[in-house]
């Protein structure tokens, strides 16, 4: 038996609506009991003190979930392995993370789903994973859903790439209806933004690079809810469209639109979406290139208005670690990314909390309990009695600057080196396990 | 560049922490991130700065040749060009020659560049083998920042991709002080009775009442992006003309980086019909249009040259006195007669000699006149 108390802390935990001083305690990997100050006191004296975490001071909340990273094994684990990438989310206390599957060679296989959950990658944290919708993530011919399913996937993507024909995205979206997982888009009408770098406007056009319209987003958006539409008229089935990383007014609007006309539809967003504009590009920095692209201003307060009023389901940081080599090129060769895992608390609570006066309630929810909900992971997102321990310490008070070169990623590729950050992690917990100490 | 929307505008202040690049640095609007004498843009330049580049112009060129030689004598700058050009390697390579440079010419086509080198290393390699400035030629935009950036030294921008050409627009301006015989031109060109030129004669309101008509494919031209950011700063209305294909409305975003001009109106206006903005120009600067550019538009050729040529009968009648410029290369029976290119209104020959001129004060500036 193996336990952990975690003392003097204030819980919060929206799933449950808790908010007020509690102490936890963990037991064999599962939340024990959630109790007042005080009733756990005998506990307390009985067990050494390297089994309690003093949380005085600090929130206590469901340890977080990023539903949509790149971990870069295997293939690439010069930009990351899934050793660095899951000890970089514990620090940024993150219990449970998806890999996308845009790895080398691409996570289209149970044999290759099962190699990369496997024990051996040594995850920090508990390690979950989408894979490709298509083979090879070439957009033609679907994956063997069913198998893959049974052997842990929580979700089809082609990240990077959408789904673009028709017929095939109909197909992904069936055959993931049928296993009640949702189908991942990274809405991106390529035949729009091909040479494109950022993102469209005068920016663009004062750098002289070519930019990728919001018209790209919005257009695979509108066209992946037309076919819900149909499958739900015509063939009885109620797939679900997860959106990813929605960074356009245009593409909120739409989603926003299906949502109130009933249909499955979740969307995320990503941090550096709703803290920077396509200005952090300044004297053409690539660790301000992502994709999708850093937007105009109306398009930022669009997405965090979409945030407040509930459009947006969850914050997800589509972590993406490249070599410094990688990225110390011309603008336009750079790969696309940034890493996120260590700057997405302290973004969402200083853009969205401070400046914007969501819920601290509001902003747990979008990066715990949201998430846990899109993907239906259950005992996860939560501190209910015999959920996974898995929890997240933190001051939420706490004024920080980021500083990259103390990053746990393998890669430094982040716009947020110096930037201010609001809330500091002081301890993860994973499966009762503490994977971070600050 | 006081309007210069920056990252603070949306509530995020620089943090006091040095050795940060981004966003979050605490300087780069100034270029102070780059090595003095730098030319990446010409936003980086002040007013000053340019009263001072076309003052060391004008200097230069009053020296006697062999005086001349030994300015830059026994420095060293290198011309890495990853793209072909006439004009501007000629221009740079003579101009660093007149004043004593040694120069090495590196082009993508004949280097370890094809072998895959990066632009980085290829810096550093010439930096190591004493490379004291380096001028760039590159297809990327930005660039001539990254190489700026990686190996400290000063880089002239020489034109990159879309993005900027400098040099050109300094050369262009003096050609239109000169011409029009403004900014107390008379003590720019050779051999005048008056001492030195006062830079002061360079200010907000030298181009006061001169508008400049860029025409062609000014969305892939780095020409019309130097002298669109450059000529109203100087006082000068800038109307930019061209169909929508090849002039998109964003351009207009280049005015949230300007001060507006004095009547208020913001500095670059864009005008679709070339013969309406023909009527207003005291300057016209005509673009190489580049046919493959017109292909999948609403454009055809025929069309665009109906629409857009700059032809004698046009200017006759829509601007009999304006100065018409070309950066080059031209073509022909294209964008532009060979008419107009000859005749008496063309500066196109001016321009490049002018570029020798400008380019020989840039040198200097970038590695510091001996005392």
């Amino acid at each position: 038996m193996s336990e952990l108390l975690i003392l003097n802390g204030h819980v919060v935990d929206p799933a449950q609506g808790v908010d007020a001083p509690r102490d936890v305690l963990v037991r064999d990997g599962r939340v024990a009991a959630v109790e007042p100050p005080g009733a756990l006191a005998s506990l307390a004296d009985s067990l050494p003190k390297e089994l309690q975490i003093d949380a005085a001071g600090c929130v206590v909340a469901p340890g977080l979930i990023d539903i949509h990273v790149h971990l870069r094994e295997p293939g690439q684990t010069h930009k990351e392995t899934i050793a660095t990438g899951t000890a970089a989310a514990a620090a940024g206390g993150f219990t449970t993370v998806v890999a996308m599957p845009n790895t080398t060679p691409v996570n289209d296989s149970v044999e290759r789903l099962r190699w990369m959950l496997a024990a051996e990658r040594h995850p920090l944290i508990h390690l979950l994973a989408m894979p490709a919708a298509t083979f090879g993530s070439n957009g033609c011919e679907i994956t063997d859903f069913d198998a893959l399913v049974r052997a842990g996937a929580v979700g089809f993507t082609d990240d990077g790439k959408p789904v673009l024909e028709d017929d095939v995205m109909r197909a992904a979206l069936t055959a993931a209806a049928a296993l009640d997982v949702p189908v991942s888009q990274h809405a991106e009408d390529t035949r729009l933004t091909s040479g494109c770098s950022m993102n469209l406007g005068p920016v663009a056009f004062r750098l002289g690079l070519r930019g990728m319209p919001a018209e790209a987003e919005a257009r695979i958006v509108e066209r992946d809810l037309l076919l819900l539409r149909e499958m739900e008229r015509a063939d009885h089935v109620r797939p679900h469209l997860h959106v990813q990383h929605v960074s356009t007014a245009l593409a909120l609007r739409a989603i926003r639109a299906a949502k109130k006309a009933g249909l499955y539809v979740t969307c995320e967003a990503a941090p550096h979406h709703f803290t920077l504009t396509d200005e952090a590009i300044g004297d053409y920095d690539t660790n301000a290139k992502m994709n999708p692209p850093l937007r105009a201003e109306a398009d930022r307060r669009a997405l965090v208005d979409a945030l407040l009023d509930g459009t947006v389901d969850c914050i997800a940081t589509d972590h993406a670690p490249h070599a410094s080599h990688e990225k110390e090129v011309e603008f336009d060769r750079a790969p696309n990314g940034i890493t996120g895992l260590e700057t997405a608390l302290g973004l969402a609570l200083r853009v969205l909390h401070r400046e914007h006066g969501m819920t601290l309630s509001h902003v747990l929810q979008l990066m715990s309990a949201r998430p846990a909900e899109v993907l239906r992971l259950r005992g996860r997102g939560d501190l209910r009695v015999g959920s996974d321990a898995d929890v997240v310490v933190f001051d939420a008070g706490e004024e920080w600057n980021f500083a990259v070169k103390d990053s746990r990623s393998k890669s430094k590729n982040s716009p947020f080196d110096g930037a201010p950050m609001l809330g500091r992690v002081h301890a993860t917990v994973c499966a009762g396990r503490v994977v971070y100490r600050a | 560049m006081s309007s210069r929307p920056k990252v603070e505008a949306l509530g995020y202040k620089s943090g006091p922490i040095s050795e940060t690049k981004g966003p979050y640095a605490t300087t780069n609007a100034a270029g102070s991130a780059y090595a003095p004498g730098s030319l990446l843009t010409v936003e980086h330049l002040s007013v000053a700065d340019v009263a001072e580049i076309l003052a060391s112009a004008t200097r230069l060129e009053r020296m006697a040749a062999a005086e001349r030689a030994r300015v830059l004598v026994d420095r060293t700058v290198a011309l890495l060009f990853y793209e072909s050009s006439t004009r501007t390697r000629t221009s740079f390579e003579l101009a660093a020659k007149s004043l004593g440079v040694t120069t090495t010419l590196v082009s993508d086509k004949s280097s370890s560049i094809e072998k895959g080198e990066s632009l980085k290393d290829t810096g550093l390699t010439l930096r190591a083998l004493g490379a004291e400035a380096i001028i760039l030629r590159h297809p990327a935009s930005g660039a001539p920042f990254l190489l700026a950036r990686v190996t400290g030294l000063p880089v002239l921008n020489a034109g990159d991709g879309m993005h900027q050409h400098p040099s050109q627009a300094l050369l262009d301006l003096r050609t239109i002080l000169i011409r029009l015989g403004l900014g107390g031109a008379a003590s720019h060109v050779s051999d005048t009775r008056h001492g030195a030129p006062s830079s002061a004669a360079i200010n907000e309101k030298t181009l006061a009442g001169v508008t400049v008509v860029i025409a062609g494919d000014i969305r892939h031209s780095r020409v019309a992006r130097s002298n669109a950011m450059l000529l109203p700063r100087l006082g000068a209305r800038v109307v930019l003309c061209g169909p929508p294909e090849l002039l998109p409305e964003e351009a207009l975003g280049l005015n949230a980086y300007l001060d507006a001009n004095a009547s208020g109106s913001p500095a670059i206006e864009i005008e679709r019909d070339f013969d309406v903005a023909l009527r207003s120009a005291t300057v016209v600067m005509m673009l190489r249009i580049q046919k493959e550019r017109l292909e999948g538009t609403a454009l055809d050729l025929a069309e665009y040259v109906e629409r857009y040529q700059l032809h004698g009968a046009r200017l006759v009648a829509l601007a009999p006195r304006a100065l018409v410029m070309h950066p080059g290369p031209i073509i022909r029976g294209l964008e532009i007669t060979g008419e107009v290119a000859d005749g008496p209104q063309s500066a196109i020959e001016e321009q490049v000699a002018q570029g020798l001129a400008v380019r020989r004060a840039v040198l200097v500036r970038a590695l510091g006149e001996r005392a």
